[in-house]
Parts: structure tokens; C-alpha cells; sequence
């Protein structure tokens, strides 16, 4: 049985809506998508801007309602959890955001935003709290001196790291990585993505990874699906997509990578 | 927020007036609180022999038609404005961010509920209209006063907040506590609404000059607080029939006002530039 499981999964945008209900019009941002993510595994979820990647990566944590469709997880089916239950769930999925300057708060210090998640879901005394949030903070290859300062303070790239951090507070199963590199510099971004390697390794974790690039994708799945205009056109293997693309849509985001020629 | 804090001394320095605003409104609520002992006389004590004397000595403001020394009744009409001021914006306040962040973060059809209709049937009146309907139908005194006030004016913080709380909704860090399974309650309480502060004090600088006038007027139209008590607006009432022969009257109130007002918009003015330019285009002013 897989971790979480994708059932025909839907999103639907209506166009307009006004004081007596909608309008005509709707967008579908994801159409009937299915899709299983297997333990311990990354599955790599590439498509261009627009083809409802980011949608699937917040449905299949269900931090947007389907219109239609169902999410398992763990065994779970999402939709009909209750409330507390739910919350419980919640510390298995986690999400990393693409925007390293809008998922933190201005408001809070370091040591706030990573600890947030053990504040919610357990009572830690001050000491033990501060303890847990330095382990993450190694673990994500900071300093423990950056705890009383503010997010402006820091680069795109460690902010992405503080993000990683709150991501791993409750040693969650799943992770939703959502484009973690596009907005970060390629030095900076491959760092973060042999960190995000790493602690694959290390705490266990499976990753849903959602970027436009291939190959950045390419490095770090085991699967990859291709997604266009809310579909999922093709799936398989790294090597099955990358040597062997079927779907013409494949077939051109793999042409479009730039390659170094020797 | 280190970067965009207030820094009264770049204030002291692009905005002279605000720190004159900030001096006076000091002056104000010195006079509000000590009123007892500042004030060189009872506000309340006719004298009918010394009425309508020009300023002078003892009287440095000169006397009321009923003799009432003017500088004490304008010292006692300081602790009507801040303490009326003072309530009906901090209510207003409340009122208004617990109706906007709730239409705001719960969104859909609550929303559209509350804003179109309730928000909007509100603004539909002049606020003082409000007021004088809601004092007419309840009654003078100090607490009805200030409910009518109220009344008419949560609403400009309501609509501020709910449009500061749909924005800030959006952004990923609100997406991300929600993400971790925090309550609505912790993500409005902890996230949404220090984020959003600023424009509100913004807000309530200036709404403190909007409550200070609207007093002053219901006292004028004779709303406000009863006698004996010194109201500036029901002095400016008094002194009317004495426009001409005893124009102090008129003119130590009036100007009392005036500062009163001028002061708050200042430090409201002040208090906007010292916002993140940034800021200032997200909250479109």
C-alpha cells in the first residue's frame, strides 16, 4: 500500500462569483489526477508554470479542499478525517514552500518559526524546546546564533533552511517540496537540494518534489510525473522518462533542458 | 519588525509637526488627569456678578454667561475629549477588527455576508446621523454617548481590517501555519494580526480627531454630556448667543478643538510616513 494515494482528484476554479452564488466560467487547475507516492521514495512532479503542480502538491496535503476526488494517507482518507484527526495527520505531511521571503513570518525569531509546529502539537518545556529546534537547526547546517533573529536578516538561501527545519519539527513522514530552488540562485539551490538528499537519508522521509526544472528533478527522484494543464501525461522511472520519453509533452520539456557538451 | 520600526527620532526630524502633535496631545491628557488640580477653579461654580469678563486676572480665559471661570471648564472639557476619544476609538477598535478578521479569514459566503450587507448598510449612514438617532432614542449621558460614537464608527475599522486580512490570508506564511495544523484562532491571534497593526494605528490617530470632533459636536447639538459638566462642544453651544459681545466664549473652545484635532491628524500623518514605503502601497495610501 502506498503512503498517500491520489483518486481522481480534481480542482475547479469557478470564474466569477458574486452575492448570489457563482458564475459562469470555471478554470480546472487539476483534472482527475490518481497517483500513488510509495515510502521512501521522491517522486518528482514537473510540468511549466500554470499546469497545476503547485494545486496537487497543496491537495495531496490537503491544504486545499478537492472539488472532487479523494486523498489518502498513511490509510486515511483525508476527507472524511474529523477535525482532531486531521490535526493529528497533519504532523506527517509537511510542505516546503518555493518562496523563501513569503513562508516566514516577519514577526517571529528563528527559534519562534521552528518551534511553531512542536508548540501545536506538543508541550515542551522551555529548555526542551530550545533544545530540539538547535538539533534541527544542525541538522539543516545552521547556527545556533541565528535563534533570536528576524527572517529579513538572512539570505534566500538559509531562510529555505530555517524552512526545512520547521518543515522536519515533527519528524513528519511526507514532505511536499514546492519548487524549494526556483527562487534561489543555482549555487544556492543545489546546496539546498543535496540537503534535502541528505536528510532523506537521515530522517527517513518521502518527498513529493515539485519544480519546472528537469533537471534538478531528474536529480533527486526515483519516479517523475509530467504534468500539463492539470493532467498527469506520463509517469515512470527516472531512467524510463529520461531516456525513454512516450508523451510528446516529455519529449519536449527534456529538449528544452540545456545540456553541457564535453 | 527591527528594519521598519518607528524611530521617533526620524520622526523628530522629518516631522516637526508630529512632535508639536505629540507635545500637545501630552498637554491634553496632563490637563485630563489632573484636572482637580490644574484647574485654578470649580468649573462648576456660578458667579453671576463677574459673568461674561474678558480675560484677565484671576480669570485667564475670562468667564461663562454664568459666570464659570473658562479656563477651568476648558481643562475639565480636555478630560471629556480624551476620555470619550479615548473610548470610542479604542471599542470601535475592537469592534471592528473581531467583525473584519472574521468576515475577512473566514471568507465565502460569511464574508460576502457580513461585508455587503451588514458593512455595508452601516456605511450607508453619515456616522453622526448614527449617533444622534441612536442618543435620541436612548438618552443623554456619558455611556450612551460613547456607545452612539461607537456605533457610528466601527465600521472604517472593520472594512481596514477585513481588506488587511484578506491580503495577509494569501501569503505563504499564513499557508504554512495553517500547514502545520494551527487553530484559526492561532493563526488570526498570532500570525495575522501583528501583521497588519500598522495601518490600524494609522487608523486610529486619525479616527481619535474624528472622535474628538464628533463629540464636541453632539455636545454642540446639546447630545452630548449634560450639565453642569465643561464639554468644549457644549461651551461652543453656550457661548453662540454671545458671539458677538463676549467672542471668548467661543474662541478658547473652538481653538482647543482645533489643536486637539490638528494634533492627532499630525501624529497620524507622521506615523504613515514612518510606515515601509512598501507597506504604504499594500495598504493603498
Amino acid at each position: 500500500m502506498a503512503l498517500v494515494e491520489l483518486r481522481n482528484l480534481t480542482k475547479v476554479y469557478p470564474l466569477t462569483e458574486s452575492l448570489f452564488g457563482r458564475g459562469r466560467g470555471e478554470t480546472r487547475a487539476v483534472n482527475n489526477v490518481s497517483l500513488d507516492i510509495f515510502a521512501g521514495e521522491t517522486l518528482g512532479l514537473v510540468g511549466e508554470s500554470g499546469s497545476g503542480k503547485s494545486t496537487l502538491g497543496r491537495l495531496a496535503i490537503r491544504l486545499l479542499e478537492p472539488t472532487s476526488g479523494t486523498v489518502w494517507f498513511d490509510g486515511h482518507d483525508l476527507g472524511s478525517a474529523s477535525a482532531g484527526e486531521l490535526r493529528r495527520l497533519r504532523r506527517h505531511m509537511q510542505i516546503i514552500f518555493q518562496d523563501p521571503f513569503g513562508s516566514l513570518d516577519p514577526r517571529f525569531r528563528v527559534e519562534d518559526i521552528i518551534a511553531e509546529p512542536l508548540d501545536i502539537h506538543e508541550h515542551l518545556s522551555r529548555a526542551a524546546r530550545r533544545r530540539k529546534v538547535v538539533e534541527l537547526l544542525h541538522a539543516v547546517g545552521l547556527d545556533d546564533s541565528i535563534l533570536p533573529r528576524y527572517p529579513h536578516e538572512f539570505s534566500g538561501g538559509q531562510r529555505q533552511r530555517i524552512g526545512i527545519a520547521r518543515a522536519l519539527a515533527l519528524r513528519p513522514k511526507f514532505i511536499v517540496a514546492d519548487e524549494p530552488v526556483s527562487a534561489l540562485d543555482v549555487v544556492v539551490g543545489a546546496q539546498i537540494v543535496n540537503l534535502l538528499a541528505k536528510l532523506q537519508r537521515e530522517f527517513g522521509l518521502t518527498y513529493l518534489f515539485i519544480s519546472h526544472s528537469m533537471p534538478v528533478v531528474r536529480y533527486l527522484s526515483t519516479r517523475i510525473a509530467v504534468m500539463y494543464r492539470g493532467e498527469i501525461v506520463e509517469i515512470g522511472t527516472t531512467e524510463q522518462i529520461t531516456e525513454s520519453p512516450a508523451h510528446p509533452y516529455t519529449r519536449s520539456l527534456l529538449e528544452a533542458t540545456p545540456e553541457i557538451v564535453a | 519588525m527591527s528594519r521598519r520600526a518607528l524611530s521617533l527620532t526620524r520622526i523628530a526630524r522629518h516631522n516637526w509637526l508630529a512632535v508639536a502633535g505629540l507635545a500637545l496631545v501630552g498637554g491634553f491628557v496632563v490637563c485630563a488627569l489632573f484636572a482637580p488640580w490644574l484647574a485654578p477653579q470649580d468649573p462648576a461654580h456660578i458667579d453671576l456678578p463677574a459673568r461674561l469678563q474678558s480675560p484677565s486676572w484671576p480669570h485667564w480665559c475670562g468667564t461663562d454667561e454664568l459666570g464659570r471661570d473658562i479656563l477651568s471648564r476648558l481643562i475639565y472639557g480636555a478630560r471629556i475629549s480624551m476620555l470619550v476619544g479615548g473610548s470610542v476609538v479604542a471599542v470601535s477598535l475592537l469592534l471592528g477588527m473581531v467583525v473584519g478578521s472574521f468576515a475577512g479569514y473566514s471568507g465565502g459566503r460569511v464574508d460576502r455576508v457580513v461585508n455587503i450587507i451588514v458593512m455595508n448598510a452601516f456605511l450607508s449612514f453619515p456616522g453622526i446621523l448614527i449617533a444622534i438617532a441612536f442618543v435620541a432614542f436612548r438618552g443623554p449621558g456619558i455611556g450612551n454617548l460613547i456607545a452612539a460614537l461607537v456605533l457610528g464608527g466601527w465600521v472604517g475599522y472593520a472594512r481596514l481590517v477585513r481588506g488587511q486580512v484578506l491580503a495577509t490570508r494569501e501569503k505563504e506564511f499564513v499557508e504554512a501555519a495553517r500547514g502545520m495544523g494551527a487553530s484559526g484562532w492561532r493563526v488570526v491571534l498570532r500570525h495575522i494580526t501583528p501583521n497588519i497593526i500598522q495601518p490600524v494605528i494609522v487608523q486610529a490617530a486619525i479616527g481619535m480627531a474624528g472622535a474628538i470632533l464628533a463629540e464636541a459636536t453632539m455636545s454642540f447639538l446639546g447630545l452630548g454630556v449634560p450639565p453642569p459638566t465643561a464639554s468644549w462642544g457644549s461651551m461652543l453651544n453656550d457661548g453662540r448667543s454671545h458671539l458677538l459681545d463676549a467672542p471668548h466664549l467661543v474662541l478658547f473652545p473652538a481653538v482647543a478643538v482645533m489643536l486637539a484635532v490638528l494634533s492627532f491628524n499630525f501624529i497620524g500623518d507622521a506615523l504613515r510616513d514612518a510606515l515601509d514605503p512598501r507597506a504604504r502601497m499594500e495598504v493603498g495610501l
